[in-house]
């Protein structure tokens, strides 16, 4: 039996028996290597058991392989970007639409093929995109975005509703969607970096940690202890930054203003404090290949135990507000429910699936940083309503300050950062951090002259997005903005 | 419960920052400004392209004091529209300076784009600002909105805004900081300097 046969079978083996997640899946054209496509699907295994990848080769001029859909749901939007950007064929997939490419893109064009010339722009063509019609008495259907009304990233949803309560929502994404991917191949490895902090403004330093740390594997090296704390430190005001907005934004979707303004003016804090001791309110250049690019001095130390203990008053004083606001809680309760099956089927990461009763969090199951030396919990919820993704920021947000006092008294000496060795062509290594959302993984496929040869960004957002439609059919139209920013996931980060 | 929330909002007091105009010089010679900001251009060109309807004598060319803004995303990796979010807020405060953002280009007499213009965007964003009315601004924020960002000449986009748009004001930065987008915002209108509006 050919190995393409019994590869569906031994991906829905994993997930069935040995209760393996789909953590990414790639697709690779590696032609000039040796005359083959390859598809990665990469499994995380339960209980500190690693992870176990699937190789699939493709011949040249084979441009098919049997889908795994069918039986790992969470494996749908990744096969339909393979088909979309390489040209192979998912056979028996159940959705033939376009994914990543719109109509304006010509059919039978690949970007992501090595014969196709990076930065050529083909011909616009026109066409029909073939959204879900559902059909009945007094159903309607309403288009939202792409351009929305607020300062929001462009996303398209069609919702098909009966009077208020939604029935079907449907989402098109992909609209910003830069070709960052194939930007990054033909840079040298320790440039890329630049490349994965733009991908995402509020995620920049988890996407920067976790293609350093990739880096950092190819090459056989360990960042040094004291940049491995600083990057923690970092991670953790990236972490405080969004959450604390977080809440101020879920405020914002129940018109509680005074919760909104709150929250915004603590995260500007956070982000001044960004400014002032690392130079970037977004925390770009802090997190390189090799450690951190510049050390803590004892100012800027003190600068952030000082924010970090005042922010903590604050939040925990605007939280007690909210908390006493029964008209502020019943807009959450309920609201939104994902249901724990649905979020472990689609493979749903970060705060919804802890919200949803699923424990996981990448600084605990796999240690990176300086996370394995540093006490904290993880919260975990099983409401998985508005609600529940609420209360799970909170107590994050509250663990961050603790784990950033930690870190700081725990600030080991020496140097921040180290030379890196030198990477043989065609090895892959995969880079995970705990993004606010949920984990981020970068896989990295090194090239020769110590280039990149594929590097692939699988965002929280990206495993999250397929889960919010479940999320949101059975509530009415006015909760449909609450329930997005309960998930406030990034489409950036899922376009690239 | 509205008695906690009425403490808190005493005790937090006010918490707005002034925006100095022009942003204060970093280390350049006397007279020069090193604001990062606008590149306002003298004439309004048509941004149909098509012949405009004259305007009745008297009508001003070009928006005033009041300047209300529309955003639009042309494919930002979000930081720039984070930034712009937070002229909203209790710090920023754009609304002081009599401009203020709004939810439709038919209420607007300026576009704010932030990103590289990706191709899945390009006819939003033409028609965003086809629906803006005349006199109409519009500021590229962002290095990938002025044409100097990573994504620049990637398949997927234009490469910047104005290869799609006419633009009338440059605001660079990965992001910009809130306060020079507030100073590059206002300058690009020729009116009264923003300072007398900062108590």
């Amino acid at each position: 039996m050919s190995v393409i046969a019994v590869f569906e079978a031994i991906a829905a083996a994993a997930v069935e028996r040995w209760g393996a997640r789909l953590l990414t899946m790639v697709g690779a054209d590696e032609r000039p290597r040796d005359n083959r496509f390859r598809l990665y699907y990469t499994f995380e295994l339960p209980s500190g058991g690693g992870f176990v990848t699937l190789v699939c080769p493709l011949g040249p001029e084979e441009a098919n392989f049997p889908s795994v859909t069918p039986r790992l749901p969470a494996a749908n939007w990744y096969e339909r970007e393979v088909r979309d950007l390489l040209g192979l064929e998912p056979e028996g997939h159940p959705d033939p639409r376009r994914l990543v490419l719109h109509e304006n893109w010509p059919p039978g064009v690949y970007p992501l093929r090595k014969d196709f010339p990076g930065g050529s722009r083909p011909e616009r063509t026109a066409g029909d995109f073939p959204f879900l019609r559902v059909q009945g008495d007094g159903v309607m259907e309403i288009p939202v975005g792409p351009i929305h009304a607020g300062i929001i990233e462009p996303g398209h949803f069609r919702l098909s509703a009966v009077g208020e309560l939604i029935i079907h929502l449907e989402t098109r994404l992909f609209f910003t969607h830069r070709g960052l991917e194939k930007e990054a191949e033909g840079r040298p490895l320790d440039r890329g970096v630049f490349l994965a902090e733009r991908a995402c403004g509020v995620c920049a330093l988890s996407h920067a940690t976790a293609y350093a740390q990739a880096v950092e594997c190819l090459s056989g090296v360990e960042a040094p202890p004291r940049a491995r704390f600083i990057r923690t430190i970092a991670l953790e005001l990236e972490r405080l930054y969004n959450h604390i907005g977080d809440v101020g934004n879920i405020c914002a979707g129940t018109g509680l203003h005074f919760g909104t303004s709150q929250g915004a003016r603590l995260k500007e804090e956070l982000q001044r404090l960004n400014d002032a001791v690392f130079g970037h309110r977004f925390l770009r250049g802090v997190a390189v290949p090799g450690g951190v690019g510049a050390d803590l001095d004892a100012e800027r130390i003190a600068l952030i135990k000082q924010t970090v203990d005042r922010v903590e008053g604050e939040f925990e004083e605007l939280v007690e507000v909210l908390m006493a606001s029964d008209s502020f809680l019943d807009r959450l309760r309920g609201t939104g429910r994902l249901a724990p099956e649905t979020a472990r089927d689609l493979g749903v990461v970060g705060v919804a699936a802890r919200a949803s009763g699923i424990d996981r969090d990448a600084r605990r199951d796999h240690p990176y940083a300086a996370y394995a030396e540093l006490d904290f919990s993880v919260p975990v919820r099983t409401a998985g309503d508005v609600e529940a993704r609420l209360q799970v920021r909170v107590e994050e947000a509250l663990q961050s300050f603790r784990l950033i006092r930690r870190a700081l008294a725990g600030l080991p000496p020496g140097p921040v950062r180290l030379e890196l060795n030198r990477v043989a062509p065609y090895k892959t290594a995969i880079g995970i951090v705990e993004s606010p959302r949920g984990d981020n993984v970068h896989w990295l496929m090194s090239g020769p002259g110590e280039t990149i040869f594929r590097y692939r960004i699988r965002s929280a957002s990206y495993a999250n997005w397929p889960a919010v439609p479940f999320a949101v059919a059975g509530n009415i139209v006015p909760d449909f903005p609450l329930i997005n920013k309960s998930f406030e996931l990034c489409y950036a980060c899922l376009d690239r | 419960m509205w008695e906690m929330m009425m403490k808190k909002i005493l005790k937090t007091g006010r918490v707005t920052v002034p925006i100095p105009f022009p942003a204060p010089a970093l280390g350049k010679a006397d007279g020069e400004v090193a604001c990062t900001a606008a590149l306002p251009r003298e004439h309004m060109p048509a941004l149909d392209g098509g012949a405009e309807r004259e305007p009745a004598p008297g009508t001003r060319r070009t928006p005033g004091r009041s300047l209300h803004i529309r955003h639009l995303d042309a494919g930002s990796c979000n930081a720039c529209d984070w930034e712009l979010n937070a002229l909203l807020n209790p710090v920023y405060d754009l609304q002081r300076f009599g401009a203020d953002i709004v939810a439709s280009p038919r209420h607007a007499d300026m576009v704010v784009v932030t990103g590289p213009v990706t191709r899945n965007l390009h006819d939003a964003v033409l028609r965003t600002v086809e629906a803006a009315p005349r006199p109409c601004l519009v500021a590229a924020v962002g290095d990938c909105a002025c044409g100097s960002g990573p994504f620049r000449d990637s398949y997927a986009t234009a490469g910047s805004v104005d290869r799609v748009l006419p633009v009338h004001a440059r605001i660079p930065g990965c992001p910009p900081r809130p306060e020079d987008i507030i100073r590059g915002i206002l300058l690009a209108v020729p009116a009264a300097p923003p300072a007398a509006h900062q108590r």
